[in-house]
């Protein structure tokens, strides 16, 4: 920036006068009336429809997150437009004016530099310390946290559901209902959910959109993200990590129900899979494929849940 | 270097760029099969008899030694097409020989029949719902449309028959399983299709080659109006 266009008594001969307006004065107005209309405008009419949603509370909080970034980042786009359409506007050149400012009379304003710096650094910072804080606050803001999670809900009651991924379809298994495994994802609302995220072969992502959950899923890792969910409705399951051929089709959708619902949902399944539930290998975090190609099942292996904090349930399978 | 030598270098080194694109663009980019067309074999509305198998090997083409599907065509030739164009709103009834050995599912949540009417199929006359693949021949296949929910395991044949078939397409005088399920297709759309089962012997934990590559072991329901 130059003080050409900021200070009026040094934008040279040409530019000088007493009749010259106190141009980086009005800019600021501009800029500050700009700011106060939109930023409310952004955050009470767009704020709320930002994605992704309020579906549990970490979608709410990242939907929060989203929205701040925006009300703080809106008033330094508006600054630079302001200033570009401000000089485009006020310093053109004209047919037969005078020639633009430029050469030595361009030169650093220090007032201005050492400002920008300073507000930009400041912005940075308090994002920087914010976004911490938003990690700690919303117990890995729907990250995984991996095997050993550092930030843990505080509910009484946690329902485990495990993601398994495997080329290219996610299942889940219900260790609090004797370990049924289900092509459906489906949880109570009002609930705090521990996803425990692995797989049976490479590296997938499962990615709950609505539910603001993104964890990686690898083989032989658990992978624990945490969410507390606000009200019922569906969401979109994807993977967000190339795994081969058909990983464009890689998604199904899940759905938050009523507690009632889940648990009518839940027992049922468990009943109706019964048959197969005891084909499966006992419950466990992780397992084991067998490397020989086709041959062999997978094997639950000696992996203990990460805190014994964590409430199961009674019908919690041994791991 | 000369100026001939270095216009010869240049040829030289274009006509491999060009090479390697074009084979690029053949292998990766281009459909490896045609279609199969189911939409025109019978009256509109009436059901679609789908006939396909599972083969342990191919036996040709580029990749001989690899497990693959075939489709019998309307005409009765068995084609190496794995997208097959069936009506919307139709039933389908499927029959898969299946002709390769089986082993324990990976996943035995795969050992389910889902999606299909009654969530049941028909092994060799014998109607079953799960199949536990730690028993008699495994599962040497999974037909499954994730996205309309279809999972049907694929029981394997007798890994010591004399007669296992080793080049498609097979028929009567080699060892199979006959597997039929009925399901109903959906409204317009391309719906892909894929074994689960890690076939892909000779590579890691089975999921490279025939798993990895379209028009082997997965491919797409093409259901048109």
């Amino acid at each position: 920036m130059t003080d050409a266009a900021t200070q009026p008594d040094a934008a040279g001969p040409a530019h000088a006068g007493k009749g010259e307006p106190r141009h980086f004065a009005r800019m600021v107005t501009i800029w500050l009336v700009l700011s106060l209309v939109l930023d409310p405008l952004f955050y009470f009419l767009v704020g709320p429809h930002v994605p992704p949603g309020t579906m549990t509370s970490t979608a709410e909080e990242n939907q929060f997150d989203f929205t701040l970034l925006v009300v703080i980042a809106l008033p330094v786009l508006l600054g630079v437009w302001v200033y570009l359409g401000y000089s485009i506007i006020t310093w053109r050149a004209s047919k037969g004016g005078d020639d633009p400012v430029g050469g030595e009379q361009a030169r650093a304003h220090l007032g201005v530099q050492t400002g920008w710096i300073a507000i930009t650094s400041v912005i940075v910072l308090f994002l920087a310390g914010y976004g911490t804080y938003s990690l700690i606050d919303t117990h890995g803001a729907g990250g995984g946290q991996g095997p050993n999670p550092v930030w843990t809900p505080t509910a009484a009651h946690i329902l485990p559901v495990q993601v398994i991924g495997q080329q290219w379809a996610f299942t889940y298994r219900y260790p609090t209902f004797g370990g049924f495994e289900s092509k459906q994802l489906v949880v109570p609302v009002d609930t705090t959910i521990a996803f425990h995220v692995t797989s049976l072969d490479v590296i997938h992502s499962f990615w709950a959109y609505q539910l603001s959950i993104k964890a990686d899923a690898n083989p032989q890792i658990d992978n624990v993200a945490f969410t507390t969910t606000n009200h019922t409705g569906s969401f979109t399951v994807r993977c967000s990590e190339l795994c081969g051929l058909w990983h464009g089709a890689m998604y199904n959708y899940g759905q938050v129900v009523s507690k009632q619902a889940f648990q009518t949902w839940a027992t049922t399944t468990e009943k109706a899979t019964a048959a197969n539930t005891k084909l499966l290998p006992p419950f466990a975090w992780t397992y084991v494929p067998d490397a020989n190609g086709a041959d062999g099942g997978y094997y639950n292996d000696t992996v203990v849940p990460y805190s014994p904090s964590e409430v199961y349930g009674a019908k919690q399978p041994a791991s | 270097m000369s100026y001939r030598g270095r216009l010869t270098t240049f040829l030289v080194m274009l006509a491999a760029v060009i090479a390697l694109a074009v084979y690029s663009v053949n292998t990766f980019f281009l459909p490896q099969s045609g279609v199969t067309d189911f939409t025109s074999a019978q009256p509109a509305g009436a059901p679609v008899n789908l006939t396909v198998q599972t083969v342990g090997q191919i036996g040709f083409g580029a990749h001989p030694t690899w497990v693959s599907y075939m489709v019998r065509a309307p005409d009765g030739q068995w084609q190496h097409n794995t997208t097959w164009k069936v009506p919307a709103h139709t039933t389908i009834h499927v029959t898969v020989h299946q002709y390769d050995s089986g082993s324990p599912l990976r996943n035995q949540q795969w050992g389910r029949i889902q999606g299909v009417d009654g969530n049941v199929a028909v092994l060799n006359g014998k109607p079953y719902s799960v199949y536990d693949s730690n028993s008699g021949n495994g599962v040497g296949h999974t037909f499954a449309i994730p996205t309309l929910g279809i999972s049907v395991p694929l029981v394997g044949v007798d890994s010591n028959a004399t007669n296992i078939c080793s080049a498609a397409p097979c028929d009567s005088s080699s060892v199979s399983n006959t597997i039929t399920f009925t399901f109903t297709t959906p409204g317009p759309g391309e719906y892909p299709w894929q074994c689960f089962v890690p076939c892909a012997l000779g590579y890691l934990f089975g999921n490279g080659g025939a798993m990895s590559n379209a028009n082997y072991m997965g491919g797409f329901l093409d259901v048109v109006q």
